[in-house]
């Protein structure tokens, strides 16, 4: 008898051959009018990053002392900052190193902070060990942290990568653990192993896939957050080499100048919300889609 | 059995239907139902689980949910009033004052953080004015007449400070305080142990009695119906298919399927006697398993989960592990699959000792004892196809694709349902499907024990008849050894050969079914027994059972 203290109104009668249900559900999210809106901006960012060099832009990094500080004009189509380089080019460029990062923090984070999170969720023995090690790295703050290790070993593209990576891996080692913690003592799980299956296909074909809805999520906060973060460092000057241009190099540079031409700082700082936004919302959107309690359903 | 009072009745549903879901989509959950119950009357509704029963209870209450489940024809009148037309503040006047809940789970129930006294004297807080200490007196009264020891400690105590039958208790004198004049009984004895299940029933017919309520109970062990009710309500997907007195229906149903329903109960009256001759499959001895809370300072706690126990398994033979929560019976059950690691004692599955194979030697030898678990729900990977699910365990010991999705077939016949069900998703088959689709899981291997934890304790009783008659199906073709772990002793009865009666750990009976349910030895046995709700009744016979000591066949 389904023990339940309250009657739920019964489930639709299922369609035949339905796809995998989690794609189903990520499916339905992608319907709502601000998650098309949502995707259809990063998607616009995405393409301006790709195609940059075809966009009516100059070389980035070409300075040209007489026209500096020059509002928007036919020329440039946003001005020119204080070594005299096309705003315009600089953001559009910019979105190329911003967006990268982004990404690459998510990626790097999502596949360390995976696999310590099921060494540490499966095996009781590396788990007291590793969650101190993560407790320790949660306690100093992200960006301290993230400015220590570019002092560490220099500014380049690949160490600001890392440096905003490492910062993020102990929350995403929590989550993988937590949710690996739960899935070990459900009733499918022990039935595989009473079927002979191996630890590691046990891991792979089990409990994996329970992990991926909240890695999605998690992979989308970690994209905003790595935008940003890459901002305040480069505004703090502990970021990617100023040559290199990035929307947070862009608004480093400006902050000076500010006040003669406000611009400098608006339109990137424009873009690197709009990216936010555009990315928190999506991350809500199939955060709410793939909520446990709707997958229980299933 | 109390007869019905002649005057208007206490609560009239009149056409009653609930609609599922919004607007164009809604669909009827519960269809035109009509029943009455009178003062001092017991109805009880039987169903399987579907049928719209808690539907029907909760739209009494007011509680269902908004915007899920509405009621959208019919009336329901407690004392003559539309409970439907009431508005919100005025079914909060009823409610606990004119007609009460009793839920199943009694934990969830009630609050965790607040003492039970608190939230018995919530009841009276909210409907009377009586001052703090009339109340303190009105709710320490009902904790005697509800039989519960100590009165004062238990009115400072938390829930989870006392035992699941006392909980109930509490739950049933918050209901009953204000004296209403309908009692809703929702499986309230679904969580309980059968010993405490019979206390229970006894507790909520004498206060029945003495306030006249009317009690509308809802259950789908015809055991207990057959003892407590007056009146049975039938219904079978949100329809009403038959009322009638206690003993017209169980004796003489009019429509087939209370027919069908009545006659899938399993007799109390065990039918198979051990095989002695047979090869021996898996022989446990002495098993015991030890869980030991270490502690820096003082003496580490012990809890003996199963201690001593031992019993042999033949080819052919079902054997039954029975006992109530706590007993130890689920422990010996995962040992012997070693998804808990035994702390002494040998588990021999054919000369092999299990318990001294270290885990990594193990995967060689599961093939040989496979395991059903107790929840159809999630025993199945929902991410997974069934073909996938069922091929498993045949591409670990190296089987090919080919082979072994042909083998899977094979099974899937063999439980009763066809091969395109292995392209389909685990939810979109029902709890006695799921069940199935497990049993062929573990059937495919080609195990010399099967392990049924529980198997059909979460099934419709016409769907545990069927998984029954399939495993004994299974059993007659392929000689497979069956441990068959239960708390209900009318399943035992029906299936198994021999039975080990297990309390808080450790063997207290064993022996042929026939000597063990026919004539226990032990007094626990007995109390077991005695505790069995409906032992009166022969339901495949539609008539009242005869002597204990009947001949067997």
């Amino acid at each position: 008898m389904q023990t339940s203290t309250h009657p739920a109104a019964p489930a639709a009668a299922p369609e035949a051959g339905a796809a995998s249900p989690l794609l189903a559900q990520i499916k339905r999210t992608l319907r709502s009018w601000p998650v098309m809106i949502a995707i259809a901006v990063l998607l616009l960012l995405v393409a301006m990053a790709v195609f940059a060099p075809w966009l009516g832009t100059t070389d980035p990094t070409m300075l040209d002392s007489a026209q500096r500080l020059k509002p928007i004009s036919a020329a440039h189509w946003l001005g020119t900052d204080a070594f005299g380089r096309d705003v315009f080019s600089r953001v559009v460029y910019g979105a190329r190193v911003s967006l990268t990062i982004g990404l690459g923090t998510v990626v790097i984070s999502l596949t360390v902070g995976l696999f310590i999170g099921i060494v540490a969720g499966y095996f009781r023995l590396a788990d007291a060990i590793v969650m101190r090690v993560m407790d320790g790295m949660m306690a100093i703050p992200g960006i301290l942290l993230a400015i220590a290790l570019v002092s560490l070993s220099g500014a380049s593209l690949i160490t600001v990568l890392i440096a905003i990576s490492v910062p993020d891996i102990p929350r995403v080692v929590r989550m993988v653990r937590s949710v690996i913690l739960s899935v070990r003592n459900e009733s499918y799980v022990e039935a595989a192993t009473v079927l002979g299956t191996p630890v590691p296909v046990l891991m792979w074909r089990h409990m994996l896939p329970s992990t991926l809805a909240p890695l999605i999520v998690q992979g989308t906060y970690i994209f905003a957050s790595a935008i940003l973060a890459e901002a305040a460092l480069s505004f703090l000057g502990a970021g990617i080499p100023p040559e290199i241009p990035s929307w947070g190099n862009v608004m480093a540079e400006s902050r000076v100048y500010f006040m003669m031409l406000p611009g400098l700082i608006l339109y990137p700082g424009i873009l690197v919300s709009l990216t936010v936004l555009s990315v928190n919302v999506l991350g809500d959107a199939l955060r709410d889609a793939l909520d446990p309690r709707m997958a229980r359903r299933i | 059995m109390t007869s019905a009072n002649a005057a208007a009745p206490a609560l009239s549903i009149e056409g009653l239907t609930v609609q599922a879901g919004q607007g164009a989509a809604m669909r009827p959950v519960v269809r035109d139902i009509s029943f009455d119950v009178h003062a001092g009357e017991t109805v009880c509704i039987v169903g399987e689980s579907g049928s719209g029963k808690s539907v029907t209870s909760f739209a009494v209450m007011g509680l269902l949910p908004k915007g899920a489940l509405t009621p959208t024809a019919g009336r329901i009148l407690i004392d003559g009033e539309d409970v439907l037309a009431a508005g919100e503040a005025r079914m909060r006047e009823l409610r606990a004052s004119r007609v009460a809940m009793v839920f199943q789970e009694p934990m969830t129930a009630l609050n965790p953080v607040q003492r039970v006294g608190q939230q018995i004297d919530e009841v009276l807080r909210l409907h009377t004015r009586a001052s703090a200490g009339e109340r303190r007196t009105q709710v320490l009264a009902m904790l005697k007449s509800v039989h519960l020891p100590d009165i004062e400690r238990i009115y400072h105590s938390f829930p989870h400070q006392l035992s699941g039958g006392q909980r109930q208790r509490i739950v049933i004198a918050m209901a009953l305080i204000l004296k209403p004049r309908v009692l809703i009984c929702d499986e309230p004895t679904t969580a309980l142990d059968v010993t405490t299940q019979k206390q229970i029933l006894l507790l909520i017919r004498e206060l029945q009695q003495r306030q006249k309520t009317a009690v509308v109970f809802i259950t789908h062990d015809f055991g207990m119906v057959s003892e407590i009710a007056d009146r049975i309500v039938v219904m079978n997907h949100g329809a009403l298919v038959e009322t009638g007195s206690r003993d017209t229906i169980l004796a003489n149903p009019a429509k087939d399927y209370t027919r069908m329903l009545v006659s899938s109960v399993p007799s109390l009256i065990p039918r198979r006697r051990a095989l002695p001759d047979a090869e021996k499959m898996l022989e446990v001895v002495a098993l015991g398993k030890t869980y030991e809370e270490k502690r820096l300072l003082g003496a580490s706690r012990k809890v003996h989960a199963a201690k001593g126990v031992s019993f042999t398994l033949r080819r052919g033979e079902v054997l039954g592990v029975v006992g109530e929560s706590g007993s130890g019976k689920s422990t010996v059950a995962r040992c012997v699959v070693k998804l808990i690691e035994p702390s002494d004692g040998a588990v021999l599955l054919k000369g092999v000792n299990l318990a001294r194979v270290p885990a990594r030697q193990m995967r060689p030898l599961r093939q040989r004892v496979q395991f059903v678990f107790q929840d159809p729900y999630r025993s199945l990977n929902p991410r997974r196809t069934v073909g996938d699910s069922l091929i498993e365990g045949l591409l670990n010991f190296g089987a090919p694709r080919a082979a072994a999705l042909e083998t899977a077939a094979r099974a899937l016949v063999l439980v009763g349902l066809t091969p395109d069900a292995m392209q389909r998703y685990p939810h979109q088959f029902s709890g006695g499907q799921r069940q199935r689709l497990c049993i062929a899981r573990a059937v495919v291997m080609e195990p010399d024990v099967l392990v049924a934890d529980e198997a059909v304790s979460a099934l419709d009783v016409s769907v545990q008849a069927q998984v029954l008659d399939l495993l004994e199906e299974i059993r007659q073709r392929t000689g497979i050894a069956i441990l068959f772990i239960t708390h209900d002793l009318r399943v035992a009865a029906q299936i198994c050969n021999t039975i080990v009666v297990m309390r808080r750990g450790e063997v207290v009976e064993a022996g042929d079914a026939v000597s063990v349910l026919g004539d226990p030895q032990h007094e626990y046995t007995r109390t077991l027994i005695d505790a069995a709700p409906g032992r009166d009744w022969d339901f495949q016979q539609f008539r009242p059972a005869a002597a204990v000591n009947a001949k067997i066949a």
